[in-house]
């Protein structure tokens, strides 16, 4: 701040008044138009100093009317400088980082001031950034953490809704990725800085990204965004329990959560992972690569036969269901009505799934009542496929009749006239 | 017992006198005989349209929440009703191909002349009527394509300048195509076309026994020529027999793809989805919505759309006003007639086969 005050001492007062000049012509010639002689004079300044009317045209708080004094203070109505950035006219410079929560909240954590704006929007973002890994670290003195501008950008602060925002779901884990993926940066900490390039494999990943599907997690959802920080061990599965409901209802009445909770293994992440959520596979039931039962059980105790019951139940309701889907296949090709039964295949696909929620139960009995029920539908499917061919050969059969009856009846004509013809 | 019955009912009816014209009516015998036949087939298709329609509407229920589940319940549940359904659908693509054969022929043939002008209109009536059958049949099963087809289809009615729009509100039984559209169409498939068409068949048929069938010029040139090279056959029963086997192989083709090709169904119309890529209408109206396409948005000032479909009604009138145009003197007139004829079934062929292949 220092160095930006002296900096201005050092303009001649030729320099000023030949600015002043030009200022005024400026001036004079946007007659009718709001003076800030801030952006005037930063829009001509290098690098980090840089902020032209253009960029913070862009600013959401440009755009409801606030300037660089509600931020900064001085005076943006004088082309002095000293007076545009006196300490009388409360001009504060450059704001300190670990000031710049305490700033922000000043607006941001009053209710009725935020009201006039925005009556939605939250006003506990100071509250909750104090709760935070990141405003705990700064309370302690730790000025590289995350403070309010390094997430949601400055000069040209969009609303978390504007695709272009750093904060808009698509954007957030570019974001965090800006500090977690740099090695360097994060060394002091002792954090593992893979998580986005693991993030970037997941499911939830491809959900958002490729799918566009917003209400797909990313690092705030799971983590916070003011007051990010790890979920914890212990309440791992409270966080995926947010979307995946039945599952950890499922999980938090089955013998493995006690056995995870003494254990002091993070739930839903012991099997699944954390950032590299890949889209769940029967494999994961298996003793190949992917599979995941094996790495704590031992092969051929009771938890291990159970595993290749469940595993064995899925895979023959699976290729129940694609043999039924074959056989209707089979049957529309043939140009035959199966359209009732190929409706009713959604319900053994869902079945299925739900066999596959039921997993996180443990308990082969109530995974195979949801496998048996698959099973109806689909041999019932694959029967109506069956039927409806027999049916076709039926018919073609009844064809080839008819068309020797016709064709008798031609051959039996065509005498009849060459008869009385001749 | 049937002999005592009919001579029972020729006592009372004179039923001799009835079929009388029909023991002496005759039909010309020459090397394009053939082509006569398809006027009787297409005769026969609409008699089977007539009774499939009727067993069909034992079933079918017309409104927009009953109308795809009625035939497929036709399809999946009623004896037959697959068989029934499909003959319909088949019955109808045939009798519209048929009915273009037979235009064509009457055309090539030189059929359509003095004294046969009204036998031309009314048969370019019954043509019109019948793709007015297919258009409003095609919606009734109330499936996606349909859906589609007939809002573009009613659409492009709505074009016609200062009468499109109402006309199209008559159409749809309001702006949009809904239930009301499917029930009016309903209404127009079962009652107003067929009652229009009986009685057009009935003039066109009348016409046909009144004045006998026509001869080709040229034919009838080498009759003059050689009056001993003329053949004529008794129409009962000699042509009667031949054209009922010509009936015996439609229903051969009819029942054929009906066991091979059963007719779709495809699945249920949803007015809130957007319309299928690369949506066509049935192929007998293909050739017209190619040249719709072809046509530039605007042609000078008009409307390209506006345009086109003007120009489609206008060639029709005319079409259907062909005869008129042809006088007795032989030469120029009538060359350009065949000239245009051969051009229409090129165009109508190309078009239709562009249509089809086009994205």
């Amino acid at each position: 701040m220092a160095i930006l005050h002296n900096k201005y001492r050092r303009f001649t007062a030729a320099r000023a008044a030949a600015l002043a000049g030009l200022l005024a012509l400026a001036a004079c010639l946007g007659y009718g138009q709001a003076v800030n002689s801030c952006l005037d004079c930063h829009s001509a300044e290098p690098g980090r100093l840089e902020v032209t009317p253009e960029k913070f045209s862009q600013d959401i708080h440009a755009q409801k009317g606030l300037t660089c004094v509600s931020c900064h203070g001085g005076d943006d109505s004088s082309y002095d400088p000293d007076q545009a950035m006196s300490r009388k006219a409360g001009w504060k410079g450059k704001i300190d980082r670990k000031q710049i929560p305490q700033l922000c909240g000043s607006c941001h954590s009053n209710p009725a001031y935020m009201r006039t704006y925005n009556p939605s929007l939250r006003t506990d973002q100071l509250d909750q950034y104090h709760t935070s890994m990141h405003g705990k670290r700064l309370a302690a003195g730790d000025t590289k953490v995350a403070v309010c501008t390094d997430c949601h950008s400055v000069h040209d602060l969009r609303a978390p809704s504007d695709l272009r925002s750093t904060v808009n779901p698509v954007n957030v884990a570019q974001t965090c990725s800006r500090c977690h993926s740099d090695a360097a940066y994060m060394k002091p900490y002792g954090i593992p800085t893979d998580q986005f390039a693991q993030y970037s494999t997941s499911v939830h990943h491809d959900a958002m990204a490729v799918r566009g599907d917003l209400s797909a997690p990313t690092c705030t959802t799971c983590h916070g965004n003011h007051g990010a920080t790890p979920p914890g061990v212990d309440k791992v599965q409270n966080v995926c329990a947010n979307c995946h409901a039945f599952q950890a209802q499922m999980y938090g009445k089955s013998s493995h959560f006690k056995a995870f909770q003494d254990k002091g293994l993070p739930g839903c992440v012991v099997c699944h992972s954390n950032h590299a959520i890949h889209m769940p596979s029967d494999a994961m039931l298996g003793t190949g690569p992917s599979g995941v039962c094996m790495k704590c059980h031992t092969p051929g105790d009771h938890c291990d036969k159970a595993r290749a019951d469940i595993l064995s139940n899925l895979t023959q309701l699976d290729g129940a269901i694609k043999q039924a889907d074959q056989s209707l296949k089979l049957a529309e090709s043939s140009g035959m009505e199966v359209s009732e039964a190929r409706l009713s295949q959604d319900q053994a696909v869902d079945s299925l799934t739900k066999a596959r929620v039921t997993i996180h139960t443990f308990q082969p009995t109530l995974v195979n009542e949801d496998i048996q029920a698959g099973m109806k539908i689909a041999s019932a499917n694959q029967k109506a496929g069956q039927d409806a061919m027999v049916e076709r050969n039926h018919r073609r059969i009844g064809l080839g009749i008819c068309l020797i009856a016709i064709g008798l009846m031609l051959v039996g004509l065509w005498l009849y006239i060459k008869k009385l013809e001749s | 017992m049937l002999s005592s019955l009919i001579r029972w009912l020729d006592e009372r009816l004179d039923l001799e006198g009835l079929i009388a014209p029909f023991k002496h009516k005759t039909v010309p015998t020459h090397r394009f005989s053939y082509w006569y036949f398809f006027g009787g087939v297409t005769l026969f298709l609409f008699i089977i349209q007539v009774l499939t329609g009727i067993l069909l509407l034992l079933y079918y229920r017309p409104g927009a929440n009953e109308a795809y589940e009625s035939v497929q319940y036709i399809m999946t549940r009623v004896q037959f009703g697959w068989l029934i359904r499909s003959i319909h659908a088949w019955a109808a693509n045939l009798m519209i191909f048929t009915a273009f054969v037979h235009m064509f022929s009457v055309l090539f043939l030189k059929a359509y002349r003095k004294p046969r002008e009204l036998t031309w209109v009314t048969g370019m009536l019954l043509l019109f009527l019948v793709m007015g059958f297919g258009f409003s049949g095609y919606l009734l099963p109330w499936n996606t394509l349909a859906f589609f087809a007939t809002k573009v289809g009613t659409e492009m009615a709505g074009q016609v300048p200062f009468v499109g729009k109402a006309m199209m509100i008559f159409l749809r039984g309001g702006p949009e195509v809904t239930g009301a559209t499917l029930t009016r169409f309903f209404g127009f498939h079962v009652a107003v076309l067929p009652g229009l068409v009986t009685v057009l068949i009935a003039m066109h048929l009348f016409f046909v026994q009144r004045q006998g069938m026509s001869v080709p010029p040229k034919i009838e040139a080498e009759w003059i020529a050689n009056p001993s090279a003329r053949r004529e056959m008794k129409f009962f029963p000699n042509f009667a027999l031949r054209e009922m086997m010509a009936w015996y192989v439609a229903m051969g083709v009819l029942g054929a793809l009906a066991a091979f090709f059963p007719w779709n169904l495809s699945t249920k119309a949803d007015p809130f989805i957007s319309a299928p890529a690369g949506i066509k209408p049935e192929w007998y109206f293909l050739f017209m919505f190619q040249t719709l396409k072809l046509i530039p948005s605007k042609v000078w000032f008009v409307d390209g759309e506006v345009l086109g479909i003007l120009g489609c009604s206008l060639v029709g009138l005319l079409w259907m006003l062909l005869p008129f145009f042809e006088n007795d003197k032989a030469g120029r007139s009538k060359a350009w007639i065949t000239g245009l004829s051969i051009f229409a079934l090129v165009y109508v062929v190309g078009m239709s086969v562009y249509g089809y292949l086009a994205q």
